[in-house]
């Protein structure tokens, strides 16, 4: 999912080889890029492989490295409880190398688990369940079709290798976004799309559609968690992307671990891993990975991932310094796992979260959302729309409810494109709008609260 | 620039604020059109606005314009001397220049200011570096090339201006930073991870007891002000610094000019990014201080000036500089196994011990065979920097640069090989008892100072 958004091409897919078929031993005989005479720091018996980047590159033989990023993944699993038992974990898999390495490593949890479950006497942990979803975007980019359904053909096969347990594969094209009854969902998005003039705002539209999508089938499927595999490289050129498109205020929100602003949390597993050790994983255990040609990037994406890639070159922990300092950058409250009131789920379970849930005390709340890119909003760019006069169309009051920054890239200009613009958003921004015009309403109910008297009060 | 008055004449549209005069530009804050009467009026006014809605000026105050003769400052100059007039804040205007010692560069910009001086009937001050810190840029490019120069020329310069404002009596300092600028050291910050500066970059006056800047134009781009003295045909000076090709500022430049073609707006936007941080509070920032040797403004001992003229004057021109990994000749002298008693050891422990909570300070050391002066550097958790040089011993002077990871061991052997008579140490009279107190605190050093002694035992 992560990096096969036109955004990230310079740094993901550097040190890409072509790739071997589905090969899952994980033996350290690749010695195509091993130095003779360096001993592995850490396990002192095999020779040290290079590649992967970092002050810790050509330290570590090929099993020491691929224990070490699989324990930074399982790291940021196990102390922000992204997953548990009870879960079902649907993860995004775009093809490309970082989501690849996620779906194995979510993978190789799962399957570790459920040796323990069948180990286990009283098996009272149950397995999480894991799904994977594929997310066709033909419609709005220029895929050649033949590379579709080349693509269609690895990621079953990828999945259907990740057994057992099994997963279950969601195939979907990004049109069923409109779902309900409609026949013009292509039509109607392919419309969207080309109205957004601005080519980054095209770009970040198409972002947050795909978002919306994985909620949708996540939310219809009924999984509980979203993995999405952006790696510290890819986090590092958002908060860049994000500081120049002005979005200061709600860059933090994207940056963590976990981000439950939506019904289904979205938990980034691999925010500690560069992209060049993942491609470097890739290669060493043939993980088979698939990129899309998806024509020409002239955005600001683009021009930020590239500029980022070059300082990586200059300083190879510039990423990590970068994602650090956006780091210190205070969170919302919802960049937590949200709290479990539910009495089935296992106390043990309950306990865990809370436990590392406590950390994490210093946040913003932010009640309002921008519409379509869900970002929080400032109190500043809140407008109080229960003043506006009743005239107003609806498609004027989406326009006011959005972000300045969504308002500037991505909204059409004049009112008679922006009513277009409006009929064909996908129902899920146009019920974010409304409940957003409704929230608004609450906000300043609650700021007052202490003033009103409400109906059913008796007492004296 | 010639390309949108022609782009103006071609379209012939009038201008949107007056609806009389034809557009001559497209402002790229706005993307209106307007005619060049107006354009005056709005950047006049904007910068009016800034003034009067910070509260910057007080009548009667002494104020000091950075000039350097670029079109940000002579903009500045011009438009500060107008407004003084116009709306009677009642300032004295002085202009006040560095002189960096730059040829080829810096003297021709210098006659521009001159020239300003006497259009605008300002009083004009010059500072040298020659004068404050007895090195001109040239020397020092001499010394240490063209990487990291600007490094110097920066810090210096910053000091320099408020030491010329000094001189000038002036009560605040008013400098033409404009929105590149700002917007340049938001992304180095966040680049290079400094949350502190990050957190104070974007706002329009620094500083607290002696004068603040006032970040000209912040609400402008470049283009507006470059406009602005292409139309007044005001005198200013536009080359690029000789030896800035190879500064690292120019990666981030190079950047944003880049975004600036991709979309204007990009460079308020980082700007209102940058003032939308909210930074956590548990984050440790640094505590404001004064220099110990200058009396400057600075988060450590010594302020960077110092450190880096300190540098320069002892002939190690990378002091203070990036951090140094290099460890000269320190796993030698960790091996050479020169340590008399124990003893000395623990005195030396001690006072290295205590050194390390007082990052950047000086100390003398007398002893029979002569005196040490041993001077710690760096930030408490980064590089550690020592140099030593014994005066009049007729030693031979030591400098040594090490790691965090040796520069105990480093010094300890150093001065076990400089100093004799360990009993004569004057500073640490009363270092047996204070180590062994320190020593229970840290069992750090308690490893070591055991380690020590199994190196003398062995």
């Amino acid at each position: 999912m992560a990096c096969n958004g036109s955004g990230c091409d310079s740094s993901c897919y550097k040190d890409e080889e072509p790739t071997t078929p589905c090969k899952q031993s994980s033996n350290s005989q690749h010695s195509d890029s091993t130095e003779p005479n360096t001993l592995c720091i850490k396990c002192k018996v095999n020779d040290a492989v290079s590649g992967y980047g970092g002050i810790d590159d050509g330290r570590f033989c090929a099993d020491c490295f691929k224990n070490n990023l699989f324990g930074k993944f399982r790291f940021a699993v196990t102390s922000n409880a992204m997953i548990t038992p009870t879960d079902k974990v649907l993860v995004a898999f775009s093809g490309g190398p970082s989501s690849r390495l996620a779906l194995q490593f979510v993978h190789d949890m799962q399957e570790r688990a459920q040796k323990n479950f069948d180990a286990s006497r009283d098996r009272s942990l149950p397995v999480f369940g894991v799904g994977v979803v594929f997310v066709d975007e033909s419609a709005v980019l220029p895929i050649p079709s033949n590379e579709i359904e080349e693509a269609a053909e690895v990621v079953s096969e990828v999945v259907s290798c990740l057994a057992p347990p099994r997963k279950e594969l969601h195939f979907v094209p990004i049109e069923t976004l409109y779902s309900s009854g409609s026949n013009d969902g292509k039509e109607r998005l392919i419309k969207l799309v080309n109205s957004v003039s601005d080519s980054t705002g095209r770009e970040d539209m198409l972002l947050y559609l795909r978002m919306l999508m994985l909620q949708k089938v996540a939310s219809e499927f009924g999984y509980n968690r979203i993995v999405l595999g952006s790696c510290i490289s890819r986090i590092a050129c958002h908060v860049i992307s994000a500081t120049v498109k002005g979005q200061g205020y709600s860059l933090p929100a994207d940056i963590q671990y976990v981000d439950a602003r939506q019904e289904i949390p979205v938990v980034l597993p691999l925010r500690d891993c560069f992209a060049q050790e993942i491609n470097m994983f890739c290669r060493l255990d043939g993980l088979k990975t698939i990129k899309l040609s998806t024509g020409p990037c002239s955005s600001i994406n683009g021009l930020v991932s590239s500029f980022v890639a070059l300082l990586q070159e200059e300083n190879p922990s510039r990423e990590s310094t970068i994602v650090r300092t956006a780091g210190k950058l205070i969170p919302f409250q919802f960049n937590r796992i949200p709290e479990i009131i539910d009495g089935n789920v296992p106390l043990a379970t309950r306990r865990r979260q809370k436990r590392y849930n406590l950390k994490s005390n210093e946040s913003v709340s932010s009640e309002s959302f921008c519409p379509l890119c869900n970002s929080p909003l400032d109190k500043s760019e809140i407008v109080d729309t229960s003043n506006l006069d009743n005239h107003r169309s609806s498609s004027e009051l989406f326009h006011t409810t959005c972000c300045s920054s969504c308002r500037f890239q991505i909204l059409p200009r004049d009112s008679m494109s922006m009513e277009e613009f409006y009929k064909d958003l996908p129902q899920p921004m146009i019920t974010r709008a409304k409940q957003a015009n409704g929230d608004n309403l609450s906000l300043l109910r609650e700021q007052i609260q202490d003033c009103l008297l409400s109906d059913g009060e008796d007492e004296t | 620039m010639n390309e949108r008055m022609e782009e103006g004449k071609r379209v012939g549209r009038l201008c949107c604020l007056c609806n009389q005069r034809r557009a001559s530009l497209k402002r790229p804050k706005t993307l209106q059109n307007i005619c060049r009467e107006c354009f005056y009026t709005v950047f006049e006014d904007e910068i009016h606005q800034v003034i009067i809605n910070n509260k910057l000026f007080t009548p009667g105050e002494r104020i000091a314009i950075g000039a350097s003769g670029g079109k940000d400052s002579t903009v500045l100059a011009y438009v500060l001397s107008k407004l003084n007039r116009l709306h009677n804040y009642g300032l004295h205007l002085f202009l006040l220049s560095v002189d960096e010692g730059i040829t080829g560069y810096r003297d021709d910009s210098l006659e521009t200011v001159h020239r300003n001086q006497i259009q605008y009937g300002l009083p004009l001050q010059i500072v040298s570096y020659k004068d404050l810190y007895g090195w001109t840029m040239d020397d020092i490019v001499n010394l240490i090339g063209f990487k990291n120069n600007c490094t110097f020329c920066g810090v210096f310069r910053r000091q320099a201006l408020d030491r010329g404002a000094t001189l000038l009596k002036a009560d605040k300092l008013v400098t033409g930073h404009n929105a590149d600028d700002i917007a340049e050291t938001v992304l180095l910050n966040l680049l290079r991870g400094d949350i502190a500066r990050l957190s104070r970059c974007t706002s329009i006056t620094t500083g607290e007891d002696d004068g603040f800047v006032l970040h000209f134009s912040l609400f402008q781009s470049l283009t507006p002000s470059l406009t602005y003295a292409y139309f007044k045909k005001l005198d200013y000076f536009s080359t690029e610094c000789i030896y800035s090709p190879n500064a690292y500022r120019g990666f981030a430049r190079e950047f944003i000019k880049d975004l600036e073609r991709m979309r204007p707006k990009a460079i308020l936007d980082i700007i209102k990014s940058g003032e939308n941080f909210r930074i956590s509070n548990s984050t440790k920032m640094p505590e404001q201080g004064t220099c110990q040797r200058c009396g400057y403004i600075s988060s450590q001992k010594w302020c960077k000036a110092c450190v880096l003229l300190d540098g320069l004057n002892r002939g190690l021109p990378k002091l203070g500089i990036g951090r140094s990994r290099a460890s000269v000749g320190s796993k030698k002298t960790i091996e050479s196994k020169q340590f008399k008693d124990e003893e000395a050891c623990e005195l030396l422990l001690l006072f290295v011990a205590r050194n390390v909570s007082l990052a950047a300070s000086e100390h003398h050391i007398r002893s029979g065979s002569g005196s040490v002066s041993v001077i710690v550097y760096g930030d408490q958790d980064k590089l550690a920097l020592m140099t030593y040089h014994p005066d009049l011993a007729g030693l031979v002077t030591l400098y040594i640069l090490v790691s965090l990871r040796f520069w105990r061991a480093c010094c300890l052997s150093v001065l076990a090989r400089l100093l004799t008579k360990w009993n004569e140490i004057d500073d640490l009279i009363n270092g047996q008892e204070a180590f062994t107190r320190f020593r229970k605190k840290n069992h750090v050093l308690e490893s070591f100072s055991s380690k020590l002694s199994f190196v003398k035992n062995g």
